[in-house]
């Protein structure tokens, strides 16, 4: 078996797959724990099938254009997807607090019709032959992961960067803003502000994720980590540390058995995040109970 | 002089008022019990005098150096403290962030007077327990020495007994009385109408009648007497 990886590890595409791997999954853990406290669970759901929207009208714009040779087809397709599903993170955020529709239901009507229309669409308008194959690598992840070229490789790593900068640099205010939000508001956060800042970094780390696990396996890739790591620890430092590690052990895990057993990398990673989530939470009822 | 002036205040919903033209004013060191039945209202005056809220006419004015947001605050639990996975010492730290603006981590004053306010609420030894796992009455302990971080000139209390236990009542109650005796204004939502006059300095009587005044002025008005003799004679606090 190690003999198989370490063939795997000589090929680029498999360490670019690893890289790309680790980062995302690093990224998606972080802020898990303010979506699930913040009942916000599902926006990560939400946002996903909007991105599958806004990626059903890239792969049009790409087809119609036609790929010039100076851009990949996904950097194309990040042009239009990022700004897309950051507005509608950004719109679901605002409008789920104070409007007549509540957020949750706000979310069901925005990823449904956001799902019917992209599939619509690449059916109207695709020039794919495969077209079920297509919806179906960007509804479960594709194998494109390890089809990656250094440059969308290079085009992670730096939002990656972003994202985890931007996630130390406000800590202590989602911190805040998370745990108490009428606080916050009283003693002068700008807490609006700062919902703002994390609608617009969840956006980007599901349109990242949505590579590696595919728009419907996102979710899983957020809150299992978080969900996880609070069955164990119990101060927000811990959980959110502990989340990041359990979330990139899982995704190296699953990368490597699915190399191992050729079976579909998205959901062999949320298959490892669902049984190390079952370990962390009979740990937890075990440790608690003693 | 006061502290907090609010004039011909209207508070409510799109277009229905809950309150219409109240006026009152909290000088400094001034202990002010807002009482009245549910719904009307007491919560929104709350919500207003922090400005999570806009009145639908009338002013508030903080004076006399007090800052807007030096208002500390002591909400009822939300759903979300419920299972949040906090230690007490990052809750409290996190009344710090008014004194923070755009600055992303704590300094060490901060930290300072973090580990102050917990030793002053008597939490020191529990800093690194879970919040979620504490008790009713040592929650709002934590809650207060967050709301210490954030001012040491007024405090806004909504209902900080309820779901305590007798005991713990009267403990919470008499540390909101010594932090009013520090010279800190408090100003408290409260069901517990026997107590209210037993601690505070003044009232204010919301609902279908409204009063505003000291508590001498208040036991001696017919509507102090009606709620005293009726909530009096069965709860003993």
């Amino acid at each position: 078996m190690l003999d198989t990886l370490s063939y795997y590890l000589n090929f680029n595409f498999v360490r670019y797959a690893i890289i790309v791997g680790v980062l995302i999954a690093l990224c998606s853990s972080l802020l898990g724990v303010t979506l699930v406290l913040k009942r916000f669970s599902f926006i990560g759901d939400g946002l996903s099938h909007v991105a599958f929207g806004a990626m059903a009208i890239a792969s049009i714009v790409n087809a119609t254009l036609g790929s010039d040779s100076t851009r990949t087809t996904s950097q194309n397709s990040m042009i239009i997807v990022l700004p897309i599903t950051i507005i509608s993170a950004v719109l679901l955020l605002w409008t789920g607090q104070n409007t007549k529709i509540k957020g949750d239901a706000a979310i069901a009507m925005i990823s449904v019709g956001a799902l019917a229309i992209g599939y619509l669409l690449m059916n109207i308008f695709s020039t794919s032959t495969n077209l079920s194959g297509d919806v179906c690598s960007t509804l479960f992840g594709s194998t494109s992961i390890l089809t990656l070229r250094a440059s969308e490789v290079w085009l992670c790593i730096a939002l990656s960067i972003v994202v985890v900068a931007a996630f130390i640099y406000f800590y202590n205010k989602i911190f805040a803003v998370t745990f108490d939000e009428s606080f916050a508001k009283a003693v002068g956060t700008k807490a609006n502000a700062y919902n703002f800042i994390i609608a617009v970094i969840i956006a980007v780390i599901i349109v990242l994720a949505m590579n590696l696990v595919g728009s419907l396996l996102v979710t899983a890739l957020i809150i299992f980590p978080a969900l996880s790591a609070m069955r164990i620890f119990k101060s927000f430092l811990s959980v959110t540390i502990c989340s990041a590690v359990f979330s990139v052990v899982c995704a190296l895990l699953g990368i490597f058995l699915s190399i191992i057993y050729g079976t579909p990398v998205g959901s062999t990673i949320v298959a490892v995040d669902m049984a190390g989530f079952f370990i962390f939470a009979i740990a937890g009822r075990v440790g608690g109970k003693s | 002089m006061s502290e907090l002036i609010c004039k011909d205040l209207t508070l409510g919903y799109e277009n229905s008022a809950l309150i219409e033209n109240l006026n009152f004013h909290v000088n400094k060191g001034d202990y002010l019990c807002i009482v009245g039945e549910n719904g009307t209202g007491k919560s929104t005056l709350m919500r207003t005098i922090l400005r999570l809220q806009k009145p639908m006419s009338g002013t508030i004015e903080y004076a006399d150096g007090l800052k807007s947001n030096e208002i500390g605050y002591l909400p009822q639990q939300t759903l979300v403290q419920r299972d949040f996975p906090a230690s007490v010492r990052e809750v409290v730290l996190s009344g710090c962030q008014a004194k923070m603006g755009a600055r992303p981590f704590y300094s060490k004053e901060e930290k300072a007077l973090a580990k102050k306010n917990m030793e002053r609420m008597g939490i020191t030894e529990l800093s690194k327990r879970c919040y979620r796992e504490l008790s009713g009455g040592q929650q709002q302990r934590v809650l207060l020495a967050r709301a210490l971080c954030a001012t040491e000139k007024m405090l806004l209390l909504d209902e900080p007994v309820s779901g305590l236990d007798p005991k713990v009542t009267i403990d919470m109650y008499k540390l909101i009385k010594q932090l009013n005796d520090d010279g800190i204004s408090i100003i408290m939502i409260s069901h517990d109408i026997y107590s209210a006059v037993k601690y505070a300095s003044h009232i204010l009587h919301i609902g279908s009648d409204t009063f505003f005044g000291t508590v001498k002025e208040y036991k001696k008005t017919k509507l102090g007497k009606l709620y005293l003799d009726e909530e009096g004679g069965s709860e003993n606090a």
